[in-house]
């Protein structure tokens, strides 16, 4: 959750011209100050992630178990390249490609769903904050939760949604949604889908928000049919706003663990990223080896990361 | 009479879709959880004798209690920690222009996006050489990770919006920045302060590698762990009346918080989105 809210926020526009100003000794004084206000911060950060990261790569040219981290040999890069590297296991790029498809099917999903309900949560009407509290109620419920409570009503004996389906006449035995190969996938980005589209329609909405009404209002007395307003006026308007969720949301994605950790625990079919290099890590205990994966999981983010800024950066630029 | 037209009438009609799908698993949940023996079976929606067994079972057959208050412990010992630091961060990063503020405030963002997992082995070590392993300290320690730029982030979008001119006034009378920031900032950010607790909070409470992975005893785990290794006599006998009693302890209270702050929250959002 936490990085997702972080999208709106990081947009806010810095105060210009400060610079401008003619830098007095009280202005000086006040920025040394700064410094010191801001060195906690960085320390704490520097101490739990900044330095982990660094052994990370160490470890990842070494072949140390977890067991003594200390005895350890440096083995070049044979963790990454090596005859039994990462690279060459193709469980882990069975993993990346789920993680791949996890990501790209569900934010797709959620972005066309969250903008459904956004859009649903700006039509004023009665029910609208009735429909924003529930709204929230998936949003609130912790991964964990989500994960058992699905898990249950999807149970291939006792679920609920098989005698649903079988009582509309959509399928005729019930079926075994997290047990099947090919139902097991789709069923988790459902669940995704199911607990993230209200923090997506949430952000969306306050895209929606910035839509200046005489826009609406101009339209309306043209007489300009309904959806080529929303085609030609609104969806230009939300997309900047639109992708920068849909970037934190895949960021997000990119690292799933517990829901699929929670639903289909170690099964190769559905294993994503993260647990390919927690599983290597701490279920065999090879730090060196489960280093490397988590070092080439960090650069396939970090990729991603740099590609959108690059590509933004071009965007902002072309307009 | 106003006609109802189709417009309206889909409107409607895609409301109650959003509600049931929203609410409807939560509801079954809690049905479920208050269903005992061969009840929980049928599918109906609300026992036709609920019974508070499946909390009792909880409370009685393992220490639930225990996990809460380790998880109350986690979550509010990591949120005090980043408030006290994000605090000072957010008032020099929000309110002083000095050189390598944004480089500053990227690097921040950046440490919140990237993968945990990704420095795991690294964090294992430190962990271990603290002396934390296998303790709450270690998970307090490390969800700092995301709850700490976080609330940075968030607490500077809401010191820039404080009037400059109470600080000016400030500055003048000579009062110093710790009286500044904690005597006349700290009261008008309440209401700040508190949706960020609360995110910040959620995000510590259903934190779930790091505490699956920096505890092994059961007097260390916290809910979501705890609740991921509920097992039954068999893989096959989940006690699954004990989870959904499990699953609306845990919920509960986060649903009332959230719905009470929801103002906050949405508007919180509203507020970061228009300024983009």
């Amino acid at each position: 959750m936490s990085s997702e809210s972080l999208s709106l926020h990081g947009r806010a526009r810095r105060r210009p011209a400060d610079a401008a100003e003619p830098v007095s000794s009280l202005l000086r004084q006040r920025r040394r100050q700064a410094w010191l206000l801001v060195l906690p911060a960085l320390l704490v950060l520097a101490a739990i992630a900044g330095w982990p990261l660094l052994r990370t790569i160490w470890f990842s040219l070494t072949n140390a178990q977890l067991a003594d981290l200390t005895q350890s040999q440096f083995v070049g890069l044979d963790n990454y390249i090596g005859e039994n590297g990462v690279m060459r296991d193709p469980a882990w790029w069975s993993a990346v490609a789920n993680t791949l498809e996890f990501s790209v099917v569900s934010v797709t999903l959620e972005t066309l769903l969250g903008l459904g309900v956004a859009i649903l949560l700006n039509t004023p009407s009665r029910v609208r904050s009735l429909l924003r509290a529930a709204v929230l109620v998936p949003w609130a419920i912790p991964t964990i939760v989500s994960a058992k409570m699905w898990s249950w009503m999807l149970n291939d004996q006792y679920g609920v949604i098989n005698v649903i389906l079988q009582q509309l006449g959509l399928i005729d035995h019930p079926l075994a949604f997290i047990a099947d190969p090919d139902l097991a996938f789709p069923t988790i980005i459902l669940v995704d889908v199911w607990k993230t589209t209200p923090f997506m329609a949430l952000l969306m909405l306050a895209a929606l928000q910035m839509v200046p009404s005489d826009c609406y209002e101009a339209a309306r007395i043209d007489g300009v049919p309904r959806w080529r307003v929303f085609r030609h006026i609104t969806l230009p308007l939300i997309l900047p706003g639109v992708l920068v969720a849909m970037v934190f949301r895949a960021l997000d994605a990119l690292r799933v663990f517990d829901l699929i950790y929670v639903m289909t625990s170690n099964s190769r079919l559905t294993k994503s990223m993260s647990i390919y290099v927690r599983e290597q890590l701490v279920d065999f205990q090879q730090v060196g080896f489960g280093s490397a994966s988590a070092i080439v999981l960090f650069l396939l983010i970090s990729m991603f990361t740099l590609g959108y800024m690059v590509f933004s950066r071009r965007r902002m630029q072309g307009v | 009479m106003k006609k109802l037209s189709v417009g309206t009438l889909l409107y409607y009609v895609l409301v109650a879709v959003v509600l049931v799908i929203c609410l409807f698993p939560f509801l079954y949940t809690i049905g479920s959880s208050l269903k005992r023996g061969n009840e929980l079976f049928t599918t109906s929606l609300w026992p036709a004798h609920p019974s508070l067994g499946n909390y009792a079972t909880l409370f009685h057959d393992q220490p639930f209690g225990a996990y809460l208050l380790n998880s109350v412990l986690v979550s509010g010992g990591a949120v005090v920690l980043s408030l006290l630091v994000s605090v000072l961060a957010a008032y020099a990063l929000g309110r002083v222009p000095f050189r390598g503020r944004g480089v500053l405030m990227m690097c921040i963002l950046g440490v919140s996006m990237f993968p945990q997992v990704a420095i795991l082995s690294g964090l294992f070590e430190l962990v271990r050489w603290l002396g934390l392993y296998d303790r709450l300290g270690a998970l307090v320690l490390t969800d700092l990770i995301f709850t700490l730029p976080f609330t940075i982030w968030v607490l500077v979008t809401f010191m820039r919006e404080l009037p400059k001119e109470l600080e000016e006034a400030a500055l003048m009378d000579g009062v110093g920045v710790f009286t500044l920031i904690f005597r006349i900032f700290m009261p008008l950010l309440l209401p700040a302060l508190a949706a960020t607790s609360l995110l910040a909070f959620i995000g510590a409470w259903n934190e779930f590698l790091f505490a699956l992975t920096f505890t092994i005893s059961p007097e260390q785990r916290t809910v979501p762990v705890a609740m991921s290794m509920i097992s039954g006599a068999s893989s096959f006998e989940l006690p699954w009346g004990t989870i959904m009693a499990a699953s609306v302890i845990v919920t509960v209270p986060l649903i009332f918080l959230v719905l009470a702050c929801q103002r906050q929250i949405v508007s919180g959002l509203t507020a970061g989105a228009v300024k983009g």
